[in-house]
């Protein structure tokens, strides 16, 4: 050994960074409060607080005369919020939401299935690119490219008409409800739109979940005895569960708050959005638009109380 | 003798690699069966070939006289322990334990009756209601080992199920694995690398390298007469003596093998052979001392009893064993 060590302990360090370092070493809590402490004043004091204004808005009417909000307690609004226009708009929405929030999960699951289990190398690479990409471009470019495709003179009615099959097409639209003068100006094609749009928000959770359930636990199944079927029932989808949840969250959710969809594809009849954009705006409603917002809080509750009670979180 | 898992020439390939190179194997009903090796001999892949969960690529498998190509796992009256047990995270032991039966449509009474028969045989009454998450290893194990067995099954295929467990607990689940087999009768096959597990537990071993078996046969034929260079250096670590030392004792085989408490270190009493040589280096193992010689350059390892004494390191001594402790091989 050429090398002797002058001292076992090696003199404190003189930098102002060095001696910082030092003593977030010996205060790891300081460290915790610096680095934690601006977001959790933003997410409580910002966010939450104006959250919990918005709510108090609820609880104030607006003079029917003079336009001006009576800044006194009230429930007048929610009475006028449970009125049947407004609860037909609650409505409208909240099946729009648990439909595309069903059908998203029924089509993402075999994709994120594939992805978890099959998928490697670079077929991994590509599912990530192909499930990320819309995301990466503009939410309205989609959206009209959308009813460029749904329209009369679209794609989706060419490709019908090339496939002898109008027939069915007109026979969709013209159902009641579902139907209206072209896709583009019905429900269906809102609910075609909200599902592609919030796709990624559905595959990426369950595709996790899936990714974390152990291949031996569906060999274990089979070994058992349980077919492909019994296997998915009683193994795979109770593992893949939170991730479902997860993901209906977002689709759920996005779907109860969204105002743009609707407005360009779809018929004219509003959905939740649309109203706490009309309240807020034209109609200079505030307590109205704040009571419409209450809404889908007040239904993402309830739904994650009911999935905590049937045990979706219970593999967390 | 019925005949439980046949493997005729069977092979399996992933790619280039042969993981499983035409394997012949009969094995016997109500055996226990051992599957030895090192890590990627083949050994657990055989047992996946047999539970279903892979296809031979070439060859033929019977199960109990049936063919068992292209039959998935759940048409199979075969059960497997799993190495990490893959119990179910999200059921109760219980449920877990009676999984099986669930499946097969048995009523809901009748299945927690037989689950709950199956933990008390695995010495675990009244655990039903606990998560898989709640258990030790060792407890684990025994729920893996009740979830297999109470579906009665002809063949249970344990792939390495004591690997995770503690010595003291490895043993005692050793004799109890044993005992089991024994008063239930079932064939048993066992895959593991630990070569003092197979020949304490198994009525015939198979040793596996390389995609093969290198010798097959029962625990003292294994141990005491290796048929190869990796079996003598696998089982137990026998000596091998080179083709030159071989000579020179007047053997005609070109390698031999010589276990180490063959060998004792004094000088050659009538008829026996010695060799002499330089202690090179020696550990104490409790019962006996491991004192390994230099014999011209080759390494011989004794296992001389603690009581003896051992000379000190660099010291000339003499090393003597019966003939018939020498044990040709095959080249290898």
């Amino acid at each position: 050994m050429t090398i002797v060590a002058e001292s076992i302990i090696l003199p404190e360090r003189r930098s102002t960074a060095g001696r910082l370092s030092d003593f977030f070493w010996r205060h790891p809590h300081v460290l915790l409060a610096i680095l934690l402490g601006p977001p959790l004043l933003w997410l409580g004091l910002v966010y939450l607080g104006s959250l919990f204004a918005l709510l108090l808005q609820s609880f104030f009417s607006i003079d029917e005369f003079s336009g001006l909000i009576n800044y006194e307690f009230t429930l007048a609004t929610y009475r006028q919020l449970l009125t049947d226009a407004n609860l037909d708009i609650i409505l409208r929405t909240v099946t729009m939401a648990a439909l595309v929030t069903l059908v998203s999960a029924v089509i993402a699951f075999p994709i994120a299935y594939y992805a978890a289990r099959y998928a490697r190398g670079k077929w991994k690479a590509l599912f990530y690119l192909a499930v990320m990409l819309p995301l990466w471009s503009s939410y309205l470019v989609k959206v009209y490219a959308w009813k460029l495709i749904l329209a009369k003179e679209g794609i989706l009615t060419w490709f019908f008409e090339k496939l002898n099959l109008l027939w069915l097409l007109d026979a969709w639209l013209a159902l009641p409800l579902v139907g209206g003068n072209s896709l583009s100006v019905s429900y269906t094609g809102t609910f075609i739109v909200f599902v592609y749009v919030w796709m990624p928000f559905m595959i990426l959770p369950i595709q996790a979940a899936l990714e974390r359930v152990p291949q031996n636990l569906i060999e274990a199944s089979s070994d058992l005895g349980g077919t492909p079927a019994q296997t998915f029932r009683y193994v795979l989808f109770p593992l893949a569960l939170p991730g479902i949840v997860a993901g209906s969250i977002f689709t759920f959710s996005l779907t109860l708050g969204d105002y743009i969809i609707p407005q360009i594809v779809g018929s004219s009849r509003l959905f939740i959005g649309q109203a706490v954009y009309a309240q807020q705006g034209t109609a200079g409603n505030i307590p109205l638009a704040a009571a419409f917002t209450v809404v889908p809080i007040v239904i993402m509750g309830a739904y994650l109380w009911m999935a905590k009670r049937m045990g979706a979180f219970d593999a967390l | 003798m019925t005949t439980a898992v046949l493997f005729d020439n069977v092979s399996r390939y992933f790619g280039a690699v042969r993981a499983v190179d035409r394997v012949n194997l009969k094995i016997a009903e109500g055996e226990f069966f051992a599957m030895l090796g090192p890590s990627g001999s083949g050994k657990t892949t055989c047992l996946r070939l047999m539970a279903g969960f892979e296809q031979p690529t070439g060859g033929h498998i019977e199960i109990f006289g049936e063919t068992a190509e292209g039959v998935p796992p759940y048409r199979r009256s075969v059960n497997t322990v799993f190495q990490d047990y893959a119990l179910f995270p999200h059921l109760s032991i219980l449920e877990n334990v009676a999984y099986g039966l669930m499946v097969k449509g048995i009523g809901r009474e009748e299945r927690r009756k037989a689950a709950e028969d199956a933990l008390a045989m695995v010495k675990l009454p009244g655990y039903g209601t606990r998560r898989p998450g709640q258990l030790s290893g060792g407890q684990r194990q025994r729920v893996a080992l009740a979830r297999a067995l109470v579906n009665k099954p002809k063949v249970l295929l344990l792939d390495e199920p004591l690997g995770a467990l503690d010595l003291k607990l490895r043993e005692q689940m050793q004799e109890e694995l044993k005992s089991l087999q024994r008063s239930l009768g079932i064939t048993f096959v066992f895959v593991t690398h630990d070569q003092g597990e197979a020949l304490s537990m198994a009525d015939r071993v198979a040793v596996f390298n390389e995609g093969r078996i290198q010798q097959l046969g029962s625990p003292e034929e294994v141990y005491n007469r290796p048929k190869t260079r990796f079996v003598a250096d696998f089982v137990g670590s026998s000596n091998v003596l080179s083709a030159d030392l071989c000579r020179k004792l007047g053997l005609k085989a070109s390698f031999a093998s010589l276990r180490p408490e063959a060998v004792a270190i004094a000088p050659p009493s009538d008829g026996a052979l010695s060799l002499s040589g330089t202690v090179a280096s020696q550990s104490f193992l409790g019962a006996t001392n491991r004192v390994v010689i230099d014999v011209e350059g080759a390494r011989i390892a004794v296992a001389s009893p603690a009581a003896r004494g051992v000379p000190p390191i660099g010291s000339p001594v003499t090393l003597s064993f019966a003939p018939s402790d020498l044990h040709p091989m095959e080249d290898a």
